[in-house]
Parts: structure tokens; C-alpha cells; sequence
């Protein structure tokens, strides 16, 4: 029975693509939307009951023998364990809900049952990366969503610079993966295996490493596959760019599910990452850079996507820092809540940008409170937890990372909690210019109910899902277990007294509430204000606003002089160089018969010399002998 | 029956040209009966080979041996037989030359030469991967040369004389060069032993001394001109952008593995202790290919000439797979080689497709043929996959293997572990080389699909892809997949051939050679073997 809700969990969105790729163009858009709804929903309710079947014991299952050669083996198999079930239901759950939301937002769209079965495919590969037991086959599943999310975000690929983007997201994940794919190799070379189980009973009696050895080398360049995958410096630049895609996509792939791979691949191999100290500190570093810096530019931003895009970079640089402080229990909490939150964000976004026929500009809306009651009680919902403001989703874990942050270092704690007021500035003032102040000229209406309901049922998540993993004192306070944690069987190893918790918890909530009133207090009323904000950082303002120029930098140190050098080496060495050799012996060969020609002049004379000459020379070498 | 089952091999290489016979008696004006025929003559060789394929047990032993002394004077025997190492390129062959004339437009001119070439260069390609005879082998290799020379000289483009004597001179400045090795190699084998012999597995192991190197370099060059291995390339992209759809697809599909084969077949069994010598050096060489190949690649602004410096990047794995000489690195060069002829041979099927609709192959002047023809788009999309070597696809697997092998092979075993630990330099420059070549693919594969099928329509009244285009992909698409979610399909037969080749490469090149050495493959009674086989 078991082995089968696996099979069904798993190939239940892919038939579902198979479905929409060869019959999709001669089904209705109803009759397609609805089944590939259903295959996802199918794969979730097959994970619910594999999580009620088996959620405290882990075990793998081979589908097939794919790679078996020499001494060199990784089957196609799956690992059921804590981690993969969770990760199943999150991303199944919320792809179900975006898929009944894209039915909606999707509807006029004429490649409608090809963005289905991108969509579809996207959700396969995810299990595949998610369920794999081994790092190949999780490599598999981590360049196919890859796959997934460059055709989806070229998905309008009529306009250029959407292609564009979708190239540049593929092309830059590929450098992570590249990195990751050389980690795969020394893990191999070194344990002679990629198994997940076989891998952690090897590493049982490894002592940390002191200096960076081999064992760092490998932590290092998984970790630089995942700034690839899950967006950090120096890899962030594709995921703004990815907000060309349709909405719904960003909301999954660019907000929920893909781009956490990152996190879920450390907590993954956690027990590598704990034998390399100095990697989880660099791991650190970088995301807290990465939260500080992404929260910065999210602050200036115009379009509404992009300000939910930087957005998640930041959330993305917290669940590194818990990762990198060995927090996995409280990574994966943050990655749970944000899930929900960032995903509920985008949809409704996505709700106001349909509503707005395409309109991204944050400027140019403002007062859709009353129009769209549903759609701003929900983004104020998810607004609320994503600065952590309590009882939301957002406050629990981000709490949770503060304090381990503070364990770490005093200092880490500040940044972490600038970055957290950052955020309640920057999401409320996009709030306050989406809903509030004066409704332009426009013709907006609230969105169909296939959009309004899953925005109702992920706001009610985000309500809820918090209360999985109180922070210890709540649990000594209500006698209630942080079930979170629990269920993963990470003991949380946070020692901090009941006193310290509640005055940072206290100062974080009272500083976040403040700014985001300020935020709504500033945009919601008269732009004056504003402008003068502006003036005075003019400079700070138009680098936020000009991403730091990062991308500008990038273009100009490598994509240019690579292509400058692509250039030379095909017109300098390969025409001129190595043809001109090749093209010169050939006519050598020309010239020297045109050359020797000269001699068969045709006249006896001239033979009858050459004769003559050539006895002499012949008399000459007998003589000398 | 029994004739049949008896020459079962010979029949096999044999049927395409005796078809091509055939044609000479239709008038040229049937053109429809003529690729009727001709198609119906290379899928019977399909049909033949794939027997072949469900007889052949994956053991290392050559099978199917066919044996008759043809010149007896130098020992000269008409031998042929399948092992692990060429069975999969002699089905390779006979898989793409349908497809191929499927391909072919009943409207070309001159259809009537240019179908009997085909079904002529079909016959030459099978007998070259399945002689076992130095002279056969060599008459094999040569006759590949004329219809290739007549397909690029006729049928070409614009240069094609410049492109053609090109090929031509390049290629036999190496044939000449190992015909020189071959005819040493065979009286060093005779003022050994007395006996004058071409037996492929009888010369394995003579010693050569000195010399060894020469004629190695004799015969490697050859081959590693036909690979064609960075800085011997330079005829490739010339060759394909002048060669027609069809030319270019054998050349890149099947041709090029000829090379490939050549160094597993003869340069390294026959000469292990100059490949050994030689590896670091090959190994180097594939490296820049791989690199140099993919900037080349991402410079062009012609289709055609991109697939082909792809190509150059691609097989540069195949050779650095082989030259680590582990079994992981040699099965993922073959596997690369299969895969190459799958992928290169879609994406040229696919440019030639383009052109025939726009009518140009420069990337400048295509764009958004998405909007017309989503068909193209899937299968355009997929053979781009596969090249650029995304899991699941066969590309994956040759070229993880590829790195795989060069990774063990240069390891870290044996280095310790703990504080001192030591990372081997020469290993990770190894690996993020291959890798760079990885990332490089996806630069120059997507951004000439972003130009060639995304942006605004350039075209109006684009036709997608006619049931038989699709017919032709098909198959190419499927095997595609196949390979990459199940690499065993390709695995299971020749792993056993790998390994003696392997063991036997290194046991010659580690212990002093003794005489006679025990032969690789069958060393003894083939006739007997090849009788109790058929059974």
C-alpha cells in the first residue's frame, strides 16, 4: 500500500503533464485546468496520507536501478522521511491551491493547457528533488525545476526581454549548479557513495573540521549550488528578473517552493554542514548580507512584484542565517511559514495586477481597499506575518531565528533585526500604495472566486500555521510542545533565559509594529511627505532604486568581456591561427608544385642537363665513399 | 536459413549497398519508388541489426565472427565481428541512415546518385565498425571518403569546393599517416614471429619497443582528426555548413564516431604504452576543445557553424572519458559518443528543417518561430536539452560519466583525511574545466534558441513541422529519453568489453611486454565461437 501512494504522490503531476503536452490543445480550458488541478491535489492527498502512515519512521523505496557502472551506483530511488514529508505536503499543498488559482488568472491565455503542463512538470521535479535519496537524483529533480522555471518565466516569449530573463535565470542557476555538481563529485571520490543514509553513517565518528580541508571544499560548493537555486549573493541577480513570468508562477516557484531548495538541501545534509564551522560561517555571512542588502533595494522599488521578489531574497537570507547557525529545525519552520505568507503575497498581487490589466506600477494604483475587500484583508494578512507582527506565521519563526541569532552574537541579533524592520517598512508602504489613498481612474473589480478562494484558504494558513512551532517559553507558558520541532526530531538546542526572550522578543514586535505604522502613516497620506523623504537620500535612493548596479556590474565584468573573448578566439586564433597553419601548408604545397613545374619546361636541352648534373652529383658520392 | 544465419554480419553491412545496386536499374523520374525502396532497404538493415542486438550476449567476446583468408601472402583475411565496443555505433548507424533518407526531399535534384550514395556510405560505415582486419578495416574507412566527398561536392553549398578538399586533404593526411603505422606495425609483427598477419587480435600486444610511439601517433592522429580533436577541427565547420541537411547529419551522427572508435578499437589496445604516455597530454588537448569549442560556439552567427563547434566542445568529453582509461570514464565516452549522434543529429535535422522554411541559417535574421510552430518548438527544445546535457536526457549521462571517470581516476583516494587534508590541484582544475564546458552549453545553446525561436514573429505563414519531420524526430527524441532515465539500455552490453579493454590497457602498459601476450577479445577459434553463438 505504502509503495504505491509513493508511486501515486509522484507521477501523479507528471501524467498529469504527459496529459497536457499531447491532449492538451483538444481539451477545454475547463476540462484542462481541472486536471491538472487534480493531479497535483492527487500527489497531495497521497502525501497527507504517507505523512499519517509515516511520520515517525524513515525509510527509502527504489523505483528503479538508473546508474550502475563500475564501482559508480545511484538508483532512482526515494527517501520517506520527516523532512521529505513535510516538504511534499508544503509544496503540494500550496502548488494545489496555485494551480485552482491559475485556472483564473490564466483563463484568456491561448498557450493555456502548455502552461499547465510547465506547471505540472515544475511540481514532479520538485518531488523528485524533494523525495530523492541520493544527491544524483536530487540533481535530477534541482535542474529540472530549473527547466521548469525557464520555460515559465519565458512563458509570453513573444516579448524579448521575458525571454531574456528566463535565459538569464537558467544561465545563472546553472553556474550554482555547476558548483554543485563538483560537490557531488568530491562527495563521491571521498565516500565512494551518494546516498543520503550512507553518507551520515560515514560522517558518524568525523570530528569537525579545524582548518578548511576536503570536507569544506564539498559543504562549500553545495552551498554555492544553493546561493543558485535559492537566490543568494552573488547569484541573486535572475530572481527580480523572474518576476516577468505570469504571477502565479512567481508565487510557487520564485516565492514558495523552488527557490528554498537551498535551505532544504543544507538541512538535508545537515550533518556535513555541522563537521564544517567555517562554512556555516560563511554561510551566515552571506545570508545576512543578502537579507540586508535585498531588504534595502526592496525599499525603492516601483513594481509590485519586485518589491515581493527582493522581498524574498531578504526572508531567503534568514533561513540561511538559521541554517548557517545549524537552527535547522527553526530554517525549515521559517521556510514553512514563508511558504504560505510570500505565496498568499504574490497571488494577491497577482489579484491586482488582473484587476489592473497588467498594471505593475505601484504608483500607479492606490485605493483598492474597497474594490478588492478580499484581496487586501488578504494581503494585509500576509503583510502582518511577514513583518512578524503576533500572532502571525511570520512572528514565530522569524522569533525563533532572532533568538538563536542572539545566541550566536548580540551584533547578529541587531542585523537580523534591522532586517526585520526594513521588511515592515518596505511591505507596508507597498501595501499602503497598492489599497490605500485615492482610487485613480480605473475600472477595477475584485477577482473571480477560482482566485479569491485559494487567497481565503493560504490566508487561513498563514493564520494558523505559527502555532506548529511555538518558541520554548510559549510552551512552558501554555504547556504545549513546539510540535514543529518534534515531528522533525530536531531538539532545539537554544539556551537562553525566559527574561532575555521576552525583552528581545518584546523590543523586535514594538520596533516592527512602529515602522510599519509609519510606513502606512507616510504612503497612505500625502506624497509630498514622500518626496521630501526622497530628496534627502537622493543618493542612498537612486542606489536602492538602481539595485546597487549590480546587475550593470555583472554584465559589464563577465557576460561582456566572455562574449569579447568568444569573439577573439573565433576571428584571431581559430580563422587566423589555426586555419591560416592549416590553409597555409595548402598552398605550400600548391606553390612548391607550381615551383617544381617550372623546371618541366619541355625542351631536351634542359633534361639532358639535369641529367648531366645529376651523374655528377651521383659520381661525387661514389667518390667520396 | 542457415546461409543466412552463418553470414548473418556480412548480410547485414552488405544489404544497403546491394539495394543501392538495385536502384541504378529504376529510372531517375521515379522518385517516389526510388526512396520507396531505398527507405525499405535501410530499415530492413535496422530490422537486421536490431537481431543482432537481441542475440549478442554481454560477454567480451567478439560475436558474429565471420572469417575467410583473402590475400594469404601477407596474411590478409576478410574479418568481421560485433563486441560491447561497436555494437552500439554499427546500430547507431543503421538507426540514423533511415531517418536520414526518410529525411530526403523527393524533389532534390539528382535524387537518384544522391540515394545510392547514401545506401553506399551505409555499407562502408557498418563494415568500419565491424572489421577486425587492419587492411578491411582500412579499405572500410577509405571508401567512407568518396560518397562524403561527392555528397559535400555535389550537393554543397555555396564554398563547397573549398569545404570538400578541405575534408578531403585533412582526412587523408591521417589515413596516409596510419596506412604508413599499419604497414610497420605488420612487418615488426612478422620479424617477430615468422608469420605475416592483419588480424586485429592476433597484432594486440606485439611489442614494439621504441617505435611504439610512432606508430601510435600514426594511427591516434588519424582518429583524432576525425573526432575531430581541438587543433585539428578546423575542416568541421567548414564541412557542415557547406554539406546538405543529410550530409551533415551522417557526418556529425555517425562519422565523426568513427574516430572515437578508431582509439578504442585500435590506438590504445594496440599501442598501450604510447596512450598511457601520451594521456596527460590528449587529456589536455580535450580539455581546451571542450572550452574552446564553446566560446567558438557562442561567437557564431550561422546555425549550422554553432551545432558544429558544439560538436568540437562535446566530443571533447568523449575523448578525456576515454583517455582517463577507467571504466567509468571509457562507458561514459561511448555513451557520449551515442548521445552526441542523437542530439547533433536532431538539431542538424532541425536547422535543415528551418531552412527549408525561412530559407536562411543566420541567427541574426530568425526569431519567434515559437509563435507558428509549437511543434518545432518541442523537438527544437528538447534536442537543445539534450545537447546542453540537462538530466534525464542521454547528454547527462555521457557527460557525467565523462567527468565522473576523470574525476576517480585523478581522485582523492589515498589523500588524508582530517586537519592535513590534501586537495589534489590537478583534480579540481580537471573538474571545473569539464564543468565550465557544462555551464558554457547552457550559454550557447539557450541564447541561440532565445534568438531563433523567442521575440516578435519575423515570419508570416510559418508551416510547423509536416508528420513526416515529426516521423524523423520521433525516433531521435525517444532514444533521447530512453538513454537518460535508463543509461543501462546502453550499459549492459558493452560493460564487459570495457572492462577487459580497460584491465588489458593496463596490463600491457604496467608489466613488460612477454610474447605471445594473450589477445584482447577472442584470441582463439572464432569460427568455432561464432557457430556455438548462433545456436
Amino acid at each position: 500500500m505504502s509503495s504505491y501512494l509513493i508511486y501515486v504522490a509522484l507521477l501523479s503531476p507528471f501524467l498529469g503533464f504527459l496529459i497536457q503536452i499531447f491532449l492538451g490543445g483538444k481539451l477545454s480550458k475547463t476540462i484542462s485546468g481541472t486536471i491538472s488541478s487534480l493531479a497535483v491535489f492527487v500527489s497531495f492527498l497521497a502525501s497527507l496520507f504517507l505523512f499519517f502512515e509515516f511520520h515517525n519512521v524513515s525509510f527509502s523505496h527504489t523505483l528503479f536501478s538508473w546508474f550502475d557502472i563500475g564501482d559508480f551506483k545511484a538508483d532512482f530511488s526515494v527517501k520517506i522521511d520527516q523532512l521529505s514529508l513535510l516538504m511534499m505536503l508544503v509544496v503540494t499543498g500550496i502548488s494545489t491551491l496555485i494551480h485552482i488559482y491559475s485556472t483564473g488568472y490564466m483563463h484568456e491565455d491561448p498557450l493555456f493547457s502548455r502552461y499547465f503542463g510547465y506547471l505540472n512538470l515544475f511540481v514532479f521535479m520538485m518531488l523528485t528533488l524533494i523525495m530523492a535519496d541520493n544527491l544524483l537524483l536530487m540533481f535530477v529533480g534541482w535542474e529540472g525545476v530549473g527547466l521548469c522555471s525557464y520555460l515559465l518565466i519565458g512563458f509570453w516569449f513573444e516579448d524579448d526581454f521575458k525571454a531574456f530573463c528566463g535565459k538569464k535565470a537558467f544561465i545563472v542557476n546553472r553556474i550554482g549548479d555547476a558548483a554543485f555538481i563538483l560537490g557531488i563529485f568530491l562527495i563521491f571520490s571521498l565516500f565512494g557513495t551518494l546516498e543520503f543514509e550512507s553518507l551520515y553513517t560515514s560522517t558518524l565518528n568525523r570530528s569537525p573540521e579545524m582548518g578548511f580541508g576536503l570536507l569544506s571544499c564539498i559543504t562549500l560548493f553545495l552551498f554555492i549550488g544553493a546561493t543558485g537555486k535559492s537566490a543568494q549573493i552573488p547569484l541573486y541577480v535572475w530572481l527580480p528578473d523572474a518576476m516577468a513570468g505570469p504571477t502565479p508562477v512567481s508565487a510557487l516557484i520564485h516565492a514558495a517552493t523552488m527557490v528554498t531548495a537551498g535551505v532544504y538541501m543544507i538541512c538535508r545534509l545537515s550533518f556535513f554542514y555541522d563537521l564544517t564551522p567555517i562554512v556555516q560561517n560563511i554561510i551566515i555571512v552571506i545570508g545576512m548580507a543578502t537579507a540586508i542588502l535585498s531588504g534595502l533595494i526592496a525599499l525603492t522599488q516601483k513594481d509590485i512584484k519586485k518589491v515581493l521578489a527582493y522581498s524574498t531574497v531578504s526572508q531567503l537570507g534568514y533561513m540561511f542565517v538559521a541554517a548557517g547557525l545549524a537552527a535547522y529545525g527553526a530554517a525549515m519552520f521559517h521556510l514553512t511559514t514563508h511558504a504560505f505568507f510570500k505565496a498568499l503575497l504574490f497571488l494577491c498581487s497577482g489579484s491586482v495586477i488582473h484587476a489592473m490589466n497588467g498594471e505593475q506600477d505601484m504608483f500607479k494604483m492606490g485605493g483598492l481597499k474597497n474594490v478588492m475587500p478580499i484581496t487586501y484583508l488578504s494581503f494585509l494578512v500576509g503583510a502582518l506575518a511577514l513583518s512578524g507582527i503576533p500572532p502571525l506565521a511570520g512572528f514565530f519563526s522569524k522569533d525563533t531565528i532572532l533568538a538563536f541569532a542572539f545566541a550566536k552574537s548580540p551584533l547578529l541579533w541587531g542585523l537580523t533585526a534591522f532586517t526585520a524592520l526594513l521588511t515592515s517598512f518596505y511591505i507596508f508602504r507597498a501595501l499602503s500604495l497598492t489599497f490605500h489613498g485615492k482610487l485613480g481612474n480605473i475600472h477595477a473589480h475584485e477577482s473571480p472566486s477560482s482566485m479569491t478562494v485559494p487567497l481565503v484558504l493560504l490566508s487561513c494558513g498563514t493564520l494558523l500555521v505559527g502555532f506548529l512551532g511555538l518558541p520554548p517559553m510559549f510552551s512552558h507558558l501554555f504547556h504545549v510542545e513546539n510540535l514543529f520541532e518534534k515531528f522533525l526530531g530536531w531538539e532545539s538546542s537554544l539556551h537562553l533565559s525566559g527574561q532575555t526572550e521576552w525583552f528581545l522578543m518584546g523590543a523586535c514586535s514594538a520596533l516592527v509594529i512602529l515602522t510599519a505604522y509609519t510606513a502606512t502613516k507616510l504612503f497612505s497620506g500625502d506624497k509630498a511627505k514622500v518626496t521630501a523623504l526622497k530628496n534627502k537620500f537622493s543618493k542612498l535612493h537612486t542606489l536602492s532604486e538602481n539595485k546597487f548596479y549590480v546587475d550593470e556590474f555583472y554584465d559589464l565584468v563577465f557576460v561582456k568581456t566572455a562574449h569579447k573573448k568568444a569573439q577573439f578566439f573565433w576571428e584571431k586564433i581559430d580563422i587566423f591561427v589555426i586555419d591560416g597553419i592549416v590553409n597555409g601548408v595548402g598552398s605550400l604545397g600548391r606553390n612548391l608544385s607550381i615551383l617544381l613545374s617550372l623546371i618541366q619546361t619541355g625542351r631536351v636541352i634542359n633534361y639532358a642537363f639535369m641529367m648531366f648534373l645529376g651523374m655528377i652529383l651521383i659520381l661525387l658520392y661514389l667518390v667520396k665513399l | 536459413m542457415d546461409l543466412l544465419l552463418k553470414h548473418f554480419l556480412s548480410i547485414t553491412i552488405f544489404l544497403p549497398a546491394l539495394f543501392g545496386l538495385f536502384l541504378f536499374f529504376i529510372p531517375q523520374s521515379k522518385t517516389r519508388f526510388l526512396k520507396f525502396v531505398s527507405l525499405n532497404g535501410s530499415i530492413l538493415t535496422f530490422l537486421m541489426t536490431l537481431g543482432i542486438l537481441c542475440y549478442f550476449t554481454g560477454t567480451a567476446e567478439v560475436q558474429f565472427v565471420e572469417k575467410y583468408s583473402w590475400i594469404p601472402l601477407f596474411g590478409v583475411s576478410y574479418f568481421i565481428g560485433i563486441d560491447g565496443l561497436s555494437l552500439y555505433l554499427f546500430i547507431l548507424t543503421s538507426f540514423l541512415t533511415p531517418l536520414v533518407l526518410l529525411y530526403v526531399s523527393p524533389e532534390e535534384k539528382k535524387l537518384k546518385p544522391f540515394l545510392i550514395l547514401i545506401l553506399f556510405l551505409e555499407t562502408a560505415m557498418l563494415g568500419t565498425f565491424a572489421a577486425l582486419d587492419l587492411i578491411l578495416f582500412y579499405i572500410f574507412w577509405e571508401a567512407m571518403l568518396i560518397p562524403m566527398y561527392f555528397m559535400i561536392g555535389v550537393w554543397g553549398g555555396e564554398e563547397r569546393l573549398y569545404a570538400t578538399i578541405k575534408f578531403l586533404l585533412y582526412t587523408i593526411l591521417g589515413s596516409f599517416l596510419m596506412l604508413v603505422a599499419l604497414i610497420a606495425l605488420v612487418m615488426i609483427h612478422h620479424s617477430t614471429t615468422g608469420v605475416f598477419t592483419t588480424n586485429l587480435l592476433k597484432l594486440y600486444g606485439t611489442p614494439l619497443g621504441s617505435l611504439e610511439m610512432w606508430l601510435f601517433l600514426g594511427f591516434a592522429l588519424a582518429f583524432l582528426i576525425k573526432v575531430p580533436l581541438f587543433p585539428f577541427h578546423t575542416w568541421l565547420p567548414d564541412a557542415h555548413v557547406q554539406a546538405p541537411t543529410e550530409g551533415s547529419v551522417i557526418l556529425a551522427g555517425i562519422l565523426l564516431k568513427m574516430g572515437m572508435y578508431g582509439l578504442f578499437r585500435f590506438a590504445l589496445p594496440l599501442f598501450p604504452q604510447a596512450s598511457m604516455a601520451v594521456t596527460p597530454y590528449v587529456v589536455t588537448l580535450a580539455l581546451i576543445g571542450i572550452i574552446y569549442g564553446a566560446f567558438l560556439a557562442w561567437a557564431q552567427k550561422d546555425l549550422k557553424k554553432l551545432v558544429a563547434y558544439s560538436s568540437v566542445s562535446h566530443l571533447g568529453y568523449a575523448v578525456l572519458g576515454l583517455f582517463v582509461l577507467n571504466h567509468t570514464g571509457v562507458t561514459g565516452s561511448l555513451v557520449q559518443n551515442i548521445s552526441h549522434g542523437l542530439a547533433t543529429g536532431a538539431l542538424f535535422f532541425i536547422v535543415g528543417m528551418i531552412y527549408k522554411r525561412t530559407h536562411t541559417k543566420k541567427i541574426e535574421e530568425l526569431g519567434g518561430l515559437a509563435s507558428s510552430c509549437p511543434k518545432l518548438f518541442f523537438f527544437f527544445l528538447i534536442a537543445t536539452l539534450a545537447s546542453i546535457g540537462l538530466p534525464l536526457t542521454s547528454g547527462f549521462v555521457g557527460e557525467i560519466l565523462c567527468l565522473f571517470g576523470a574525476f576517480q581516476e585523478y581522485g582523492v583516494q589515498g589523500f588524508a583525511w582530517g586537519g592535513e587534508t590534501l586537495i589534489n590541484i590537478r583534480n579540481i582544475i580537471f573538474g571545473t574545466v569539464g564543468i565550465l564546458g557544462v555551464l558554457m552549453g547552457a550559454i550557447y545553446m539557450l541564447n541561440m534558441f532565445q534568438k531563433v525561436m523567442f521575440g516578435k514573429p519575423k515570419f508570416e505563414d510559418l508551416k510547423d513541422l509536416e508528420w513526416k519531420e515529426v516521423l524523423v524526430l520521433t525516433p531521435l527524441i525517444i532514444m533521447i529519453f530512453s538513454i537518460g532515465v535508463y543509461p543501462k539500455l546502453l550499459t549492459n552490453k558493452m560493460e564487459n568489453s570495457i572492462d577487459h579493454l580497460v584491465k588489458n590497457v593496463y596490463k600491457y602498459s604496467l608489466t613488460t611486454l612477454s610474447f605471445p601476450p594473450e589477445a584482447l577479445g577472442t584470441s582463439g577459434n572464432p569460427e568455432s565461437e561464432a557457430t556455438s553463438k548462433k545456436d
